[in-house]
């Protein structure tokens, strides 16, 4: 056990020593933070203006909407179903329809649009309604207090109470006035993004072991090795070294992309100059109480970087279902991938000869992203189902499907799948592994390796 | 006493069997050969002796008991197809299979300090190995081996690559670790080296042993009674002179002397020959040739694989 941490520290210090582990431990999250930060910015720069009907039901956010950069509003004095007909020929971009609530303030609407709705429009209309709703909450909350002035206002109580989520619908609208769902939402970016890096982790921290493997057993050490340790150690004591190494770089890249969005948001935000309910609060109750108004500037300074429409939308994803859920993924998709690459590694003598026995580690893989457009318009449907339960294109598929959720039944046998997944790879690079690692110069065939794992 | 013994030991490939019930025994405290051409099985056999393959039958023993998973701390090996983490620094690589053998950080560094100092490589310390040339790689090879300062040490022709001053002091090196109570398998083409070095042997042929023992009574089992004589004469053959048994293998001229080889019959002895030889020449030298390891193992071996060929 302690000759495998050896192993495991020597490749990962190797690694994370390198200059080129540095350089895209910086260049990961500056470009991830770009894919972020620069649509939102464009879209808030966008020349094209998007005009917006709204159907107010409630009758509350009348001359609520103002007009912004590149949005405008205006108010339809018709019924939702005649609006849903005359959609296709009333020139409108989207139609906001606020449905009647009769006892509690509205926290729902739907969106409905021809084409994908604008991330930044939900934000907007959004971040618009739920400020006015709470404004409408703490007026009345307010109330109870200005008759006596000597009465402590419980902020942190108010706070709570007042804090506002709005729900938003987005609905496609056809030409007949049929509606669909739409997938402009956070989810399904997410869903591709995750995706996206589940496979290309996979397939680079794979081929690191893969590079690995081919050194040890071109430079020749390996047989050197292989006297101290069970080849089956060095094999894994590379795998689990190399999966620290991927490990430690995705860390680091959700740490920096954090960080990195969160200041050019909260910088972007604070130019836009929007006030936050907590900062209403404080005008209000200065008049009123004094000694509440300090305890309140505390809270604004805090609380003022959440106000960003960026941030709102991305705090609406559950980000600890998904890191946990990538992680997992990751892991044992690459621990999966790893024995494979690594057997490919131990059976050849140069990276030239790798490309026959790469074909049929890639197909499942890349055949997970080629799907993928399928399974975000379908993520319940049979395809996603299995596509998600197979080990083979699980981790790719599985992380695509977790924004929208997935049953937990599911998450739970694709996951116990892909462990034993896992230990049937392991076992069977295994074999080829010792056996290849010690045979140089030799062209090896599919019949040889065959010979090797039932040997 | 024997340090390590292989007892029947049977390997099968796919395709062709590597070892057939191969016995050896190796002496403690001596330099035994394993000789054998190429593809005949030694590479095979020193692997088992690793433990890096297991065998199919057989039974190996080391120091006086079955031979154990934690045994590879006191066997050092020095492969063949040997080499080094070429982006690595030279010391952190040696000291990390160092610590691979079962050293601790500490005492790793302290040996491979004293080794660097020893060897004159000190100042490669940092280096890293690809800046190295080849003589200093199997250097810092061969010093990695002896670092445990295993009981059996395994050496797989490891003089290839070394110049003829470091080969002298590879020699000189492995004669102080037997010196040290080491013992030492050695497995080499080259056969003046196993004349200079090693005490006992054992030939390797189309995965069987041919040929094994003391190197010392092998030899005296490969002596033909052959003679080697120096002389001048007046007649032009030797042949005539010499009783009737006597055969004359070969006839060489200087500008000074005549030289020939006669092989006497096995009831003979060289004063036969001398008294045949006295009264018609003069003889200024004489003496007995002892086969080299290197006619033996052409003898044996071709022996061997044409026997087969005969049979079919």
């Amino acid at each position: 056990m302690n000759k495998i941490f050896l192993i495991i520290r020597r490749e990962y210090l190797t690694r994370v020593k390198k200059r080129s582990f540095l350089v895209m431990t910086i260049l990961g999250p500056l470009l991830m933070a770009a894919t972020i930060v620069v649509p939102i910015y464009l879209a808030t720069r966008s020349e094209e203006t998007k005009k917006v009907a709204v159907i107010d039901e409630t009758g509350i956010f009348l001359e609520k909407f103002k007009d912004a950069d590149n949005i405008q509003f205006h108010y339809l004095p018709i019924d939702i179903a005649a609006a849903k007909a005359n959609f296709t020929k009333s020139g409108d971009d989207a139609l906001l329809y606020i449905p009647k609530t009769e006892v509690t303030l509205p926290s729902n609407a739907i969106l409905y649009s021809e084409n994908s709705v604008n991330i930044s429009i939900i934000s907007y209309v959004r971040n618009i309604m739920g400020k006015h709703i709470e404004e409408l909450k703490l007026q009345a909350r307010l109330k109870e207090y200005q008759t006596d002035k000597n009465k402590p206002i419980p902020v942190d109580d108010i706070m709570r109470s007042v804090k506002t989520t709005v729900g938003i619908n987005t609905l496609k609208i056809g030409e007949d006035g049929k509606e669909s769902k739409s997938y402009t939402e956070l989810n399904m970016v997410l869903g591709m993004f995750t995706g996206l890096l589940i496979y290309f982790f996979i397939f680079m921290f794979g081929s690191q072991v893969m590079r690995g493997v081919i050194e040890e057993k071109t430079s020749r050490i390996v047989e050197v090795i292989i006297s101290s340790v069970k080849p089956f150690q060095l094999m894994m004591g590379k795998i689990v070294g190399v999966g620290l190494v991927g490990l430690t770089q995705f860390l680091l890249w959700v740490i920096l992309t954090f960080g990195i969005v969160t200041v050019v948001t909260t910088a972007m935000s604070m130019k836009n100059g929007k006030k936050s309910a907590t900062e209403q609060i404080m005008k209000q109750s200065e008049a009123m109480n004094p000694a509440a108004s300090e305890a309140l500037q505390k809270q604004a300074e805090s609380g003022s970087g959440d106000v960003s429409e960026v941030m709102e939308a991305i705090n609406s994803v559950n980000f600890p279902v998904m890191i946990g859920s990538f992680i997992f993924f990751f892991l044992f998709g690459y621990l999966m991938y790893a024995a494979l690459f690594a057997a490919i590694g131990g059976a050849v003598d140069s990276e030239a000869d790798t490309q026959q026995f790469m074909l049929p580690i890639t197909i499942p893989l890349i055949l997970s992203i080629v799907m993928a457009q399928y399974i975000i318009r379908d993520p319940d449907g049979p395809l996603s189902f299995w596509f998600s339960i197979i080990p083979l294109t699980s981790p790719v598929t599985m992380m695509i499907r977790i924004p929208f959720g997935v049953p937990y039944l599911q998450v739970a046998l694709s996951m116990v799948l892909l462990v034993l997944g896992f230990l049937a790879t392991t076992w069977l690079a295994g074999k080829i592994y010792r056996t290849g690692i010690l045979m140089y110069g030799k062209k090896i065939t599919y019949k040889e390796l065959w010979k090797w794992i039932r040997y | 006493m024997n340090l390590f013994s292989a007892q029947a030991v049977s390997k099968q490939y796919a395709n062709h069997k590597a070892l057939d019930e191969v016995s050896i025994a190796v002496p403690e405290g001596s330099i035994f050969g394993l000789l054998g051409p190429n593809g005949a099985g030694k590479t095979t056999l020193i692997r088992i002796i690793n433990q890096i393959i297991a065998p199919d039958e057989g039974e190996l023993v080391f120091m006086g008991r079955k031979l154990q998973p934690n045994d590879i701390a006191l066997i050092g090996y020095l492969p063949e197809e040997r080499g080094l983490y070429k982006k690595m620094t030279v010391g952190e690589q040696a000291v990390y299979l160092a610590q691979l053998k079962g050293l601790s950080h500490v005492e790793a560094v302290k040996r491979l300090k004293f080794w660097f100092e020893k060897f004159e490589i000190k100042g490669w310390w940092n280096r890293k190995v690809e800046e190295l040339s080849k003589g200093m790689q199997q250097k810092v090879q061969f010093l990695i081996t002896i670092i445990h300062q295993p009981k059996l040490l395994i050496f797989d022709e490891p003089f290839s690559g070394f110049d003829p001053i470091n080969t002298n002091l590879m020699k000189e090196e492995i004669l102080a670790q037997k010196a040290n109570g080491a013992t030492i398998i050695f497995s080499t083409h080259n056969m003046a080296s196993v004349e200079e070095l090693c005490d006992d042997i054992a030939l390797i042929n189309s995965s069987r042993v041919v040929l094994s023992g003391a190197m010392k009574e092998i030899k005296k089992t490969y002596k033909t009674n052959t003679f080697e004589v120096t002389y001048n004469t007046f007649t032009d053959a030797l042949q005539p002179i010499l009783p009737e048994k006597f055969r004359v293998v070969s006839e060489t001229d200087d500008s000074d002397h005549r030289h020939a080889t006669i092989k006497l019959p096995p009831d003979a002895t060289p004063n036969d020959l001398i008294r045949a030889m006295l009264d018609r020449m003069t003889i200024y030298a004489i003496r007995e040739v002892i086969p080299s390891m290197n006619d033996i193992f052409i003898e044996v071996v071709t022996q061997k694989i044409s026997q087969p060929a005969i049979q079919e």
